[in-house]
């Protein structure tokens, strides 16, 4: 081969090399959709815009739970060496960290990435921000980012409210949308009204430079959206009662619930001891948590829908309702206190209905409940009371207990209202009988009821047997008008009665007596080792009644000693808007916790 | 034509800078050298092309001298001692030597006609090339010695024998087999965990063994000798270099180097910023797409995701801006500059300027290969710009006097007959 024709061999490699780089280009530019997408990661980011969350405000539009700016500072390690590093004592001062934990939080973030930032410190005050924001220049790589918070400053109703925080591993694995960092509401209405007060996230789309900073809007804007703020809601409390309620309640453990009788409407809540809620969303939640948490007396325990206690005699009511309306009971019957059968109190021996309740008459109701379980139907005492019991069970849960009350309370706890079922269970098939189970007719044994469901008592008799599903939350949907299923005519007799229980002289609810009004009501004392809790129901007035409601203090004695008078002044404040019986109020708030001394 | 094609070449450079550097220091910058470079090629064309031939050895020496001093006083930019700085401007002498080698290789094979039919001319035309080679070697810019290696195409073509071409290619082959197999280990029966190598030679050491015991029955007899040396011979060779290209990798060269190199072969390394570059670069051009973003609308250069984007990895600024359109341009452009100088080399009359020429196109073709292979992930990371396009003053400078001494060379094939 002559050297003039080696100049094809060298033009043929050079050649190839470019058919090969074109090859490759096309498949590269062409077909690599695998690059195309890790470039677009690499240069798009989304901004995520928090929309402002819902207030929460009262019946009457007072804001309850409102939403503050919680400063967290935030550390880019590149920009910080870049610009030569700051002083971290000084700066550990400022966050309010400790210089150890701040040396900690650096060294967490240079783990984390070099050009993104971490979160180094959360929620510092607006003040705590004040105090630092004119600093802020002498920290290369430190920023401040503001994040909305809830705060709830009157500190009222807080087990109602719940909690707002950061989401944790649960509710990432749930994938309902949230990302670490995000905070959501975890319990209460925040939890269970959260894609209400939530509202929807803008996102702003970015193309960011190498060091992760915006440098213009993606695609021009084409795919940004706005945030869409919460939506509020209107409670149904009244904020004023409710903290009347948790004022009078202080020192105390129980639990107030009062209802509009005529919609259902929750007016307070009152479980005691309660807490603020801004205790549980501060950078001090864990240690105040904790203490809450640890706490002989359970502040954290939601008494009003969680704590469950046996009616005691205000279940009299019950059974006397249903005993009229089935038929084997009239008003005017009178049966003999026969203190063989059942222990009974006070000097009464042959009470008709009225009286019996007015009295809390133990064997008169043991008789009327065994004319219903044990009416001879069947020959046989096992097989007549496994027989009625279920259609008996069946008529008290028509007056809510045992239900969810319309299930407008998540944390609810129906209660216990024991059928044949439960019984067979207990005792077996057949091996029990009225003279087994008779507890139940004077409201102890196996019934239970919160302080919610006695409440919805109240205004069952309020509205002569029917009851409006109690809700906190205006516009909630699902709120029903409940049937008792007892005749109008039958709550005449109840509460007359409930009447007397507060005008007589030596009614046990006396001390519900309040001045220019007519309050009926009903005392109970629920039997408990560590001494009894004191228990009244009551509804005012009595004409066109606005106000039911139940009160309980636990191991705090009869139920006309404590409850009787804290429903008083309740129902004073919320129809009088100001209480005026100063002796009862500082009685009350002077009684020393607990009443009885306590094995705490 | 050369002309027009350099100028393209040359406008796409000036475009180049202007689109896709926004600091405006370097594009400053850019533009003076721009600009210099235009003077620079407007003098080249008026001197005379006998100049450059009489002062090729003096050209040579300055050039030695110039990578000498560097070495002594240049400027460590990036771990390697190759700029020599005044004021604000750095100036890098390698880029420079390639001219002045160039044209002592071409005045010193333009006066021994022998083709290298005698080892004294080969090993002095080795010589020229080795030297300033060994120098910039020393800085250390592995880059522009690779550009050097290029100069065997001109070797070739002045009578070196193309089995030296053949060899070349065959320990290419031997040298990628064994960075794959060395790469993994492997569980060896009875001799525990090594490097997959070791297969590798013991294939080589089979078919060389095969093969050297086999040559009677393939050869006539009188060949027969001739033909075991060259079997036994050329099978040593290739394992000398793969053992030794195994020691090396394993023993001298560091672990950041091992990697980019394995990085190449797609061999997952372990390390996710061994392949960052070619990562980005990757991504950067294939999401060019057919017809690329747009001019200063590509977020991957335009915002510091491609390292070096304006001097080794502009070639991706190309992709993402304008997309299989204007990288395949680039590319044709590249490719008709080359087949253009090649018969530009052979309408001459003269040697000299017919070996220049060739010496030119070798060192473009290295460049451009290179330089566009490591973008699109064909060829190792390795610094060096590509020619006219890349930011950076020396090298365009640099290239400017390669290729207008070739021009004015070229201009007068008809006058001056040597």
């Amino acid at each position: 081969m002559k050297l003039r024709e080696r100049q094809w061999i060298i033009g043929g490699i050079f050649l190839l090399i470019s058919v090969i780089y074109l090859g490759r280009l096309v498949q590269m530019q062409v077909f690599a959709y695998e690059w195309k997408a890790y470039a677009s990661r690499l240069t798009e980011e989304t901004e995520t815009l928090e929309p402002a969350r819902g207030l929460i405000r009262d019946r009457h539009g007072e804001i309850v739970v409102n939403n503050k700016a919680g400063y967290d500072i935030w550390f880019t390690p590149r920009k910080c060496s870049a610009a030569g590093g700051l002083d971290t004592l000084v700066l550990a001062e400022l966050i309010e960290m400790t210089p150890d934990g701040l040396a900690r939080a650096f060294r967490r973030a240079e783990n984390y990435a070099t050009y993104r930032p971490s979160r180094i410190q959360k929620q510092l005050t607006a003040e705590s921000y004040a105090r630092i924001s004119g600093e802020m220049w002498r920290f290369p790589g430190v920023e401040v980012r503001r994040r909305s918070l809830r705060t709830n400053p009157s500190g009222l109703a807080s087990h109602l409210l719940g909690e707002f925080r950061e989401v944790d591993q649960n509710d990432l694995a749930a994938n309902q949308g949230y990302r670490l960092g995000d905070y959501k509401g975890k319990s209460g209405l925040e939890l269970q009204w959260e894609s209400t007060l939530r509202g929807r996230r803008g996102t702003r789309h970015h193309i960011v430079d190498i060091r992760n900073d915006f440098r213009e809007p993606a695609q021009a804007g084409m795919l940004d959206t706005l945030p869409v703020p919460g939506d509020d809601i209107q409670l149904t409390l009244d904020l004023e009662l409710q903290a009347y309620g948790e004022y009078i309640m202080a020192n105390k453990r129980g639990a107030i619930v009062a209802i509009e009788p005529a919609t259902g409407e929750v007016l307070a809540m009152v479980s005691a001891p309660s807490y603020g809620t801004d205790l549980l969303t501060g950078r001090d939640r864990g240690a105040n948590y904790d203490s809450l948490i640890n706490h002989p007396n359970k502040p954290l325990f939601n008494r009003t829908l969680r704590a469950t206690y046996r009616p005691g005699s205000i279940f009299k009511m019950i059974q006397g309702l249903i005993a009229m309306d089935r038929g084997v009971l009239r008003p005017s019957n009178r049966i003999v206190c026969d203190r063989n059968v059942i222990g009974c109190h006070g000097p009464h021996r042959f009470d008709n209905l009225e009286e019996a309740i007015v009295h809390s008459c133990n064997p008169y109701f043991h008789e009327v409940m065994k004319r219903m379980i044990q009416d001879g139907s069947t020959g046989s005492i096992f097989s007549d009371a496994h027989q009625n019991l279920g259609k008996w069970s069946e008529s008290v849960r028509t007056f809510g207990l045992g239900t969810d009350l319309g299930g407008h309370f998540p944390a609810l706890r129906s209660g216990s209202v024991p059928d044949a079922t439960d019984y067979d269970r207990i005792y077996g098939r057949k091996r029990w009988a009225y003279s087994t189970i008779y507890s139940i007719s004077i409201g102890e044994g196996e019934l239970l009821t919160t302080p919610m469901h006695m409440a919805n008592l109240a205004a069952i008799l309020a509205n002569r047997g029917h009851y409006i599903t109690p809700h906190a939350v205006r516009g909630s949907e699902g709120i029903e008008r409940m049937e008792s299923g007892i005749d109008d005519q039958h709550f005449d007799a109840v509460i007359r009665a409930m009447s007397t229980v507060v005008t007589a002289n030596d009614g046990t609810g006396r001390r519900a007596a309040t001045p220019g009004m007519e309050v009926c009501g009903k005392t109970g004392t629920v039997q408990n080792p560590n001494g009894n809790h004191s228990v009244f129901i009551a509804f005012a007035p009595a004409v066109n009644p606005r106000i039911a409601l139940s009160v309980y203090v636990e191991n705090a004695g009869a139920g006309g000693d404590w409850a009787a008078p804290i429903a008083s002044l309740m129902i004073e404040k919320y129809l009088h808007q100001y209480v005026t019986q100063r002796a009862k109020e500082q009685r009350i708030l002077e009684a020393k916790y607990p009443f009885p001394e306590l094995p705490l | 034509m050369v002309i027009g094609l350099f100028n393209v070449a040359s406008a796409t450079a000036g475009a180049s800078t202007v689109e896709w550097l926004d600091f405006s220091g370097k594009l400053g910058k850019q533009f003076i050298w721009v600009g210099a470079s235009l003077v620079l090629a407007f003098l080249l064309l008026v001197i005379e092309g006998e100049f450059f031939i009489r002062t090729s050895v003096i050209h040579y020496a300055v050039n030695v001298l110039l990578l000498l001093a560097v070495l002594a006083v240049g400027k460590r930019i990036g771990g390697a001692k190759s700029w020599f700085s005044f004021g604000g401007i750095g100036i890098q002498p390698s880029e420079f030597a390639k001219t002045g080698t160039s044209l002592m290789l071409a005045w010193m094979l333009s006066r021994n006609q022998d083709r290298f039919n005698q080892w004294g001319s080969l090993i002095k035309a080795l010589a020229i090339v080795s030297l300033p080679a060994a120098l910039v070697l020393l800085q250390p810019d592995a880059g522009t010695v690779l550009v050097f290696t290029g100069l065997i195409l001109v070797f070739y073509r002045e009578g070196l024998s193309g089995n030296v071409l053949i060899a070349v290619l065959c320990a290419l082959l031997v040298t990628i087999a064994t960075i794959l197999s060395g790469a993994s280990t492997l569980h060896y029966p009875g001799a525990g965990e090594a490097t997959g190598a070791w297969i590798l030679w013991g294939i080589l050491l089979s078919i060389g063994g095969f093969l050297w015991a086999t040559v009677p029955q393939w050869t006539v007899p009188r060949r027969r000798k001739r033909n075991r040396r060259a079997v036994l011979f050329s099978f040593a060779a290739a394992l000398v270099l793969s053992v030794g290209l195994q020691f090396g990798l394993e023993e001298v060269l560091r672990p950041h180097q091992k990697d980019r190199i394995h990085v190449l072969f797609g061999i997952d390394v372990g390390n996710p910023d061994a392949d960052y570059n070619i990562r980005h670069a990757k991504a950067a051009i294939s999401s060019g797409g057919l017809t690329g973003k747009g001019y200063l609308k590509g977020p991957m250069t335009a915002y510091g995701f491609v390292p070096e984007q304006e001097t080794d990895f502009i070639f991706c600024t190309i992709g993402e801006e304008w997309g299989l359109m204007g990288t395949s341009a680039t590319l044709l452009l590249f490719t008709l500059l080359l087949l253009r100088t090649l018969a530009l080399a052979e309408r001459q009359r003269s040697d000299f300027t017919r070996i220049y020429a060739y010496a030119v196109a070798s060192i473009l073709f290295m460049h451009f290969a290179i330089n566009v292979g490591m973008v699109l992930g064909l060829a190792p990371v390795i610094g060096i710009p590509l020619p006219f396009i890349s930011a950076g003053g020396s090298s365009l400078v640099g290239f400017t006097l390669l290729v207008f001494i070739l021009l004015r060379l070229d201009a007068e094939r008809f006058t001056v007959l040597r």
